[in-house]
């Protein structure tokens, strides 16, 4: 997991990280690589390292988390920074608050990040421009997350040593994903060979222009796939209008052990979660050698470290 | 007796085919005579010099929101009559969204005689169709048109019901005034809050196909194939519905369109080079490079009628949220000039005669309107503007009370120096 061998290295230099669009290889390489010495920590008795002692984190969850907002809070903990954490519900925001009156407020209290979850795309982009708090977007609706994408290219480079070259399957509902966007700027930017699947009426126009290719069939789409990516039914976004009923949806688009055999013999099923058992994958899959879902998860926190490690320059302080 | 002498500029009003250096001679508030010299008469004239100025009819924004009554705190007819005379229009035809909603004369009298009140420009109101914007009954249209009412639109709403858009094509002709339709399918459209595209998909925003407005336009011109009448599409904005109203005016259907300045200069691509900035969002929304250059293909062709702005001024408040949680509109009537000159103009797109058609007599004749032409016994309304000056678009210096533009910081080159109205010249 070495860095590019002949380009210069890379200086993280940006206030927020808002999306994988606005990264180039080589800052994504740096985050990759800045996660693979962290990791050390957690395989240490004491998994406590003082370097974000004195920084103030507030995490912004405006949307329902498990995953994303304890990996964020375990690797702020980790690296010793003071956090805060935040919900909609509970808060001013029930009292009529806008979303900048809210953030200028956390702001006045000095915070140096904010770890944004919301449900409208750009809701990140909006505190950047307006705060001096480096901002990292946790998820803003069907646009972008990436730091899931960064910890899925963390896992695949754990399993397959490589990104370029790569066949990706990523299948389901494409049309609502964060998840899918975000890992295809970061998987082309890398060099795979992205293929994303799904219901038509879930697929959204002019796709192939993010470069990707499209398939309509589940089987298309797994051909010789080295790494498959299941996706969940946004069910509450909208995405079960899509298609008449779960069931039809899994015959034609569930992740089952046969169709498994489609992929390469060594592929892995990815699943960025929540996943519905059933619907998008069966459990014998979910479950199975080849998935690395809950190392997805365990990756998570190396790579926040390493993005709240940039972006809190506390990298060039240690200078 | 109020006379007033315009002399020394390049007058160009495409209603007379008329574009040369000529001296313009105002009486009594009408136009008295063009030629190529008059000497003034008496002390009683006033005049304007306007060497190296092009002087051509008052410009039409037949398309603007003035949100009085009922949401002053965005605009008023004082200020947005006020911006439309800095912005060198001296008529504007403004929408029935209001608060109530002008769908009865009682609101078509507090428009107009708000606007006699101020002067800055001659007011056109426009009725809603249907009783409360609800899409579902006749408002009352000739009570309003008695009241000076010049069109009836939903607009901000389409009208969605099919049974509903055919008797206002009937019941208008009665009054011999154009049905205008915000044409949108409601249902297409969702909640869409962009242009469905590659920008929306990058964007993960929700998208308006352009379908929701074309399904609309095919819809109305084969009733108005059936009713006959006049149907005016505004802010047209795709290549599609742009060729269906060609295809239509080619068979001889009564139809009419309008195209917004931004859709002629912007894309969609715009909300992602802006950020997510809410001065990208209006509807119908930025549309694709390919919509974008059919419209100037409809510029060229003629089958464009008309440039009119949209004028949607909002509270800075209620765009500095989420993109979707923003409403819908920019402000028009202080940009319209110096982007339509530099863009288009001075672009080399369209020729300038051709350009000042699109916003005196072609909109002029798609509502009816007694101005838009310096023929001599017309209105005496009267645009002076220098197209070379450089201008840079600040909106703190605005007369509209809104802030709502994309176009902040843009310079171009137009600006407008003086209107007249009515053979008085407008102070703003």
């Amino acid at each position: 997991m070495a860095s590019e061998s002949n380009s210069a290295p890379v200086r993280w230099t940006k206030k927020d990280l808002l999306g994988i669009s606005d990264l180039s290889a080589g800052e994504i390489q740096l985050i990759l690589d800045t996660a693979l010495s962290l990791q050390a920590i957690e395989k240490r008795p004491i998994k406590k390292v003082p370097t974000l002692r004195g920084k103030t984190v507030i995490n912004l969850f405006f949307e329902a988390s498990t995953r994303t907002r304890s990996s964020f809070e375990i690797a702020e903990k980790r690296l010793s920074a003071d956090t805060l954490n935040f919900s909609a519900s509970g808060s001013a925001l029930e009292k009529g608050e806008s979303l900048i009156d809210t953030a200028m407020n956390l702001e006045a209290m000095a915070p140096d990040m904010i770890v944004i979850r919301h449900k409208h795309p750009g809701a990140p982009h909006l505190l950047a421009r307006r705060l001096g708090s480096g901002v990292i977007n946790a998820g803003d609706g069907a646009h972008e997350h990436p730091t899931q994408a960064l910890l899925d290219a963390f896992t695949i480079l754990q399993k397959k040593g490589r990104i370029a070259g790569l066949k990706v399957a990523i299948v389901g509902d494409i049309g609502h994903s964060r998840v899918v966007r975000s890992n295809i700027h970061l998987l082309t930017k890398m060099g795979a060979r992205v293929v994303v699947a799904g219901p038509r009426t879930l697929m959204p126009v002019e796709i192939e222009k993010m470069g990707v290719e499209v398939a309509y069939t589940l089987e298309d789409a797994l051909r010789d796939a080295d790494v498959v990516m299941m996706l969940r039914i946004q069910l509450e976004r909208g995405g079960g209008t899509a298609f008449p009923s779960v069931r039809e949806y899994f015959q034609m688009f569930g992740l089952s052990k046969p169709r498994l055999s489609l992929a390469k013999d060594d592929a892995i099923i990815m699943h960025p979660g929540p996943m519905n058992r059933g619907v998008e994958i069966s459990s014998e899959v979910a479950d199975g050698p080849w998935s690395v879902i809950l190392e997805q998860v365990a990756n998570g926190v190396a790579v926040r470290m390493a993005v709240l490690y940039l972006l809190s320059g506390a990298h060039e302080e240690s200078r | 007796m109020s006379a007033m002498l315009i002399h020394g500029g390049r007058v160009v009003d495409p209603s007379q085919g008329l574009d040369g250096r000529f001296d313009l001679r105002i009486e009594d508030g009408v136009v008295a005579e063009i030629a190529e010299r008059i000497e003034p008469s008496g002390n009683a004239t006033q005049t304007i010099d306007a060497t190296g100025l092009i002087v051509c009819p008052g410009l039409i924004d037949i398309h603007v929101h003035l949100r009085e009554p009922g949401f002053e705190y965005k605009e008023t007819v004082q200020t947005g009559t006020r911006a439309a005379a800095a912005g060198g229009f001296t008529s504007v035809a403004c929408m029935a969204n209001t608060d109530p909603v002008h769908d009865n004369r009682s609101v078509t009298g507090h428009i107009t005689s708000e606007a006699e009140r101020w002067g800055y420009a001659r007011v056109y109101p426009i009725g809603a169709i249907s009783k409360g914007l609800l899409g579902q009954e006749l408002a009352e249209i000739g009570e309003m048109v008695g009241a000076g009412a010049v069109a009836v639109s939903d607009d901000g709403k389409p009208v969605m019901n099919a049974e509903l858009m055919r008797r206002a094509l009937l019941y208008a002709q009665h009054f011999g005034i154009p049905v205008i339709q915000h044409a949108e399918d409601l249902h297409l459209s969702g909640k869409g809050v962009m242009h469905e595209g590659e920008w929306s998909t990058r964007l993960g925003l929700d998208g308006i196909p352009g379908s929701a407005e074309d399904v609309m336009v095919a819809r109305d011109l084969i009733l108005l194939d059936d009713t006959g009448g006049r149907y005016h599409v505004a802010h047209l904005s795709t290549a599609r519905s742009l060729e269906l109203v060609r295809q239509a005016k080619k068979k001889g259907i009564p139809v009419t369109c309008e195209v917004t300045p931004h859709h002629l200069i912007l894309t969609d691509e715009e909300v992602s080079r802006s950020s997510f900035s809410t001065q990208t969002k209006m509807k119908p929304p930025l549309r694709s490079e390919s919509d974008r250059r059919a419209l100037i293909e409809g510029l060229i062709d003629g089958t464009i009628d008309a440039i009119a702005s949209d004028h949607a001024p909002h509270h800075a408040d209620e765009k500095d949220v989420e993109y979707n949680c923003a409403p819908f509109g920019i402000l028009g009537l202080e940009t319209t000039l110096p982007l339509c000159l530099t863009r288009l103009v001075h672009a080399g797109l369209i020729p300038l005669s051709r350009f000042i058609e699109l916003l005196t007599i072609g909109p002029a004749r798609a509502l009816n309107l007694p101005v838009g032409s310096l023929a001599p016994g017309k209105p005496a309304d009267v645009t002076i503007f220098d197209p070379d000056r450089e201008v840079t678009i600040d909106p703190e210096a605005f007369r509209s009370k809104g802030r709502n533009t994309p176009f902040s910081g843009w310079k171009l080159r137009g600006a407008a120096v003086a209107t007249v109205v009515g053979g008085r010249r407008v102070v703003v």
